[in-house]
């Protein structure tokens, strides 16, 4: 009754140097459904899908296509099979417009001539039909992330493909840019194709899902109807444990003000418009004071002014009563900031560099890392980096050397919040710091941002997850149209609340 | 950690790959070459690719082969400093292009000191002089990248326009009136020679100096800078994400500055070497920079982009030009030599490509090892359960 499925893969085994990625997996797709891709950090996700998209060669194992054996040796044999796949980090040209990515590789021409209108109206009506409202003249480098992730689905539509592949598309979403992901996907079911979907967020699993596979360790652990199961049930199976969703946290005990940010006004880049504008507040020592909002509206930048990556137009930033506004950022890390930044692969990583370089990133000038001579110390850095690949839990194929690129999506993150919470800053930065862990790793960075805070350090969160807002702060600021429109406790408030401010429906006249 | 994680085949090595994998691109260019003089006239072929392998090889009497041997070795060492000086911008993602130029500053500002009866300065003087002008242009590519984000490659450029001309007009000072070359070094100033220490005894041959010596420490000297050092780790983070090297406070634009002095002064110090050595005198009626800079492209790339590399590369390439010369000129023309080089250059792009292949065995041959292990291992456990 094979026929049944749309894909099969069936006993796929994948090994990296010093990893077996995909361990004898067999998983099956059905007509129709939205099949949810389950596992912690480094489960073997993005390699099973990549697999299937030709990306990889498996060692082992078949795909079968409606009962059918086929071979998928590289992208274009997926593509003509129907199958799309949007990558967890995106791929996309970033000096070509939204169009031009859409077509690239398939531009529709008449005797080698470029038919580019052609190519524009369909594009235009694909993104009407679904709702997937994208600009196709702007250049990708402009746009927000939503909007790549809508390109990358559209592409996939373009290519009419009837299995479509989603790695993590919603790590990088806004919840309500998410609502609208679960009711493209659900449309794109009724139409017939069928979806894999990954994602580290149980609510999506239950609320799209029809079916739910399970990996760990590159193991398949089982498949379960997802109509049938609970999120509890879910994460024990990824895990192997209970995890424990509630963040638990004693009364915060604010202390000495640590940071201090006067009236701040950042231009946003290339343009002349303030990203932020006129901001005051204060984050004291002991407390997690969060910033909430819609993605866009100024997060990124003020974070970059506070950091010093941008430069700041107008106002003061004052850390432990010093004016830092103009400050080197090595001073300023030196000086006791961290920076979880918001792109990993952007700011955060060095790729071609091992794991363990990329550890001692902030710190590599260090005496502990360096001799006087000016030569590193390798024998402390690998000690060192060991240690916190130990306590982090950063899981990759060889270990220290491992190079950053070839570590997955998630422990890429985990190594960095490593870098920059053992750093034992007296004040945290961190923007989206779980973007894209999975639960049990989220549970342990949780806990870690609290213990940042009960020793009596100040943590400054950036998240536009709601649930991660409301659990984690202890005192919330909204930012709308980039001015703080609101202070919010988040014991009394409810989330209803909140994203009345977060939308600009609701302000309130501040004192700080 | 997995249990697959166990002692690394030495094949794994980087250095080792490399090596390897830029022999077989020899040997693949020498074939082409073979096969091309095969077409061009198929009975000289073997003598000729004999001996442009050969070089001074050739020679049976070992006196004249030692001292040809040290003619290769004297012009290695220019070609070694262009290298460096290639591989180490491109270390901070930078094409130096502009080596070519930066060498010429090196022979303009070394021969005009050395000669001109104002200075007549000693050897060392004429080679620090000779870095800094090459360090000065470096300086000025650099800082045109880091402070109107001017690409390297058109700063570069423009520079080996502006200083060949610059460097023509100069040295026609102190040119030969006869001639359009510059006056004999060994006959102004003997003082400007570079010592040998010996080494002219021992090649039987005046032309092989202390340079061929220094130019080695100073690969090594790169070698280690890049490889364990913190201005190597930093060098090389800037190059490979810019961000990221300035999200952790890295001086991202001195970095560049002077990654750039470096190189400018890399390859000036060859040309310094090289014309100090009292070799070659600068015609300056020359139109174009002396190709040794773009050379230094080329022998950084075959030598996969590795200081040690780059020795055993610039002596292969530099072995196979001069012996273009004792190539049977009656069958083919003097430029068959070049024309091998230029093969073999080409094919160097594949040195990544015989990277992968041999990366590709060993995963195979480790996958099988793994897979029996496996195997036996679940034997045993079921055993151990009975
Ligand atoms: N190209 C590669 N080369 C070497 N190892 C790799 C490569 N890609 C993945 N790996 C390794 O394979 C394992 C599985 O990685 P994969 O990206 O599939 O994880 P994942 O389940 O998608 O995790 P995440 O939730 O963090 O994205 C990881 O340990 C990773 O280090
Ligand atoms: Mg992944």
């Amino acid at each position: 009754m094979s026929a049944n499925y749309a894909i099969e893969m069936l006993n796929i085994t994948k090994r990296f140097p010093g990893i077996i990625a995909n361990d004898n997996i067999t998983l099956r797709l059905k007509h129709g459904e939205i099949h949810a891709l389950l596992g912690e950090n480094g489960a073997g996700k993005s390699t099973l899908m990549s697999v299937l998209f030709g990306l990889y060669k498996p060692e082992e194992g078949k795909i079968l296509m409606d009962g059918k054996e086929v071979r998928i040796d590289d992208p274009n044999d997926a593509n003509r099979l129907g199958i799309g796949m949007v990558h967890q980090h995106f791929k996309l040209v970033e000096c070509f417009s939204v169009l031009d990515n859409i077509i690239l590789g398939v531009e529709p021409n008449k005797m080698g001539f470029l038919q580019k209108e052609q190519a524009r109206e369909k594009v235009v009506a694909l993104s009407e039909k679904y709702g997937l409202h994208v600009d196709p003249d702007a250049m990708i480098e402009d746009i927000t992330v939503g909007m790549q992730q809508r390109t990358e689905i559209l592409k996939m539509l373009y290519r009419e493909n009837n299995i479509l592949i989603f790695d993590e598309p919603t790590a990088v979403l806004t919840p309500q840019e998410i609502d609208e992901l679960m009711h493209i996907m659900r449309n794109l079911t009724q139409e017939g194709k069928s979806i894999l979907f990954i994602t580290h967020k149980l609510n999506e699993i239950m609320a799209v899902a029809d079916t739910c596979s399970v990996l760990r360790k590159g193991k398949y652990i089982g498949t379960v109807d997802v109509a049938g199961t609970t999120k509890e049930e879910l994460s024990r199976m990824m895990v192997g444990r209970d995890v424990d969703f509630i963040v638990h946290k004693d009364e915060a005990k604010p202390t000495d003000v640590v940071l201090s940010v006067e009236k701040l006004s950042v231009s946003s880049k290339g343009h002349s418009k303030k990203a932020v504008n006129n901001v005051s507040f204060k984050v004291r020592a002991g407390e997690i004071v969060c910033i909430a909002g819609i993605d866009g509206n100024g997060q990124t930048e003020l974070v970059y002014g506070l950091t010093g990556l941008l430069p700041v137009k107008d106002g003061a930033v004052i850390m432990d009563g010093k004016d830092i506004t103009q400050l080197a950022i090595r001073k300023r890390n030196v000086g006791g900031l961290s920076h979880i930044p918001e792109d990993r692969h952007k700011y955060g990583l060095v790729m071609d560099y091992s794991l363990e370089d990329n550890l001692i990133l902030q710190r590599y000038f260090e005496p502990r890392f360096v001799n006087n001579f000016g030569f590193m110390r390798r024998k402390n850095i690998r000690n060192y980096a060991n240690d916190l690949i130990e306590q982090y839990d950063v899981r990759s194929g060889q270990g220290a050397v491992t190079p950053a690129r070839s570590m997955s999506g998630g422990n890429q993150q985990k190594a960095i919040i490593a870098r920059e919470i053992d750093k034992d800053p007296q004040l945290l930065i961190a923007v989206q710091p779980t973007r894209g862990l999975d639960v049990g790793a989220i549970e342990y960075i949780h806990s870690q941002i609290v213990a940042q805070r009960d020793k009596n350090k100040a943590v400054l969160l950036v998240s536009l997850e709601l649930d991660e807002v409301m659990a984690l702060s202890d005192r919330i600021l909204v930012m709308y149209e980039g001015e703080i429109v609101g202070e919010l406790d988040p014991k009394t408030t409810t989330v209803e609340e909140l994203g009345l401010y977060m939308a600009g429906a609701k302000r309130e006249a501040r004192e700080v | 950690m997995s249990p697959l994680k166990k002692r690394r085949s030495v094949l794994r090595s980087d250095g080792l790959q490399t090596l390897i994998s830029s022999l077989l691109c020899i040997i693949l260019g020498l074939a082409v070459g073979y096969l091309v003089l095969l077409l061009i006239n198929a009975a000289g072929a073997w003598d000729a690719t004999m001996a442009i392998v050969k070089n001074f090889f050739k020679f049976t009497k070992a006196e004249t082969r030692m001292k040809n041997f040290g003619l290769t070795l004297a012009k290695t060492a220019p070609l070694l400093m262009c290298s460096l000086s290639v591989l180490f911008a491109y270390k901070v993602g930078l094409f130096n292009i502009g080596a070519a130029g930066q060498y010429t500053a090196g022979v303009c500002a070394a021969l005009i000191f050395a000669l001109h009866p104002n200075f007549l300065w000693p050897w060392w003087a004429c080679l620090l002089v000779a870095v800094a002008a090459g360090a000065i242009l470096g300086a000025i590519c650099g800082a045109l990248r880091a402070y109107c984000n001017v690409n390297v490659v058109i700063s570069g450029i423009m520079l080996n326009w502006i200083t060949l001309y610059l460097t023509n007009w100069v040295l026609a000072w102190v040119k030969n009136p006869a001639s359009p070359y510059t006056k004999e070094l060994r006959s102004v100033n003997t003082s400007a020679l570079i010592p040998s220490m010996g080494l002219e005894k021992f090649f039987n041959n005046k032309n092989v100096t202390i340079s061929v010596v220094l130019v080695l420490l100073i690969a090594v000297v790169i070698w280690i800078i890049l490889k364990k050092t913190k201005f190597g780790y930093e060098l090389k983070a800037t190059g490979n994400n810019l961000h990221a090297a300035k999200y952790c406070g890295m001086k991202e634009n001195r970095n560049i500055i002077l990654t750039m002095v470096i190189a400018g002064a890399l390859a000036a110090a060859g040309a310094g070497l090289f014309y100090l050595a009292g070799i070659e005198e600068w015609s300056t009626t020359q139109s174009a920079v002396p190709g040794m800079g773009f050379n230094g492209i080329a022998v950084a790339f075959l030598g996969g982009l590795n200081p040690l590399g780059a020795i055993l590369s610039s002596y292969f390439i530099q072995h196979i030009t001069t012996a273009g010369g004792y190539v049977n000129l009656q069958v083919y023309s003097a430029q068959i030599s070049d024309f091998i080089s230029s093969m073999i250059i080409y094919l160097c792009a594949f040195v990544g490509f015989f990277k992968m292949f041999i990366n590709l065995r060993l995963d195979k041959g480790e996958e099988r090892k793994a897979r029996k292990a496996a195997l036996l291992a679940s034997t045993e456990e079921g055993g151990a359960d009975e």
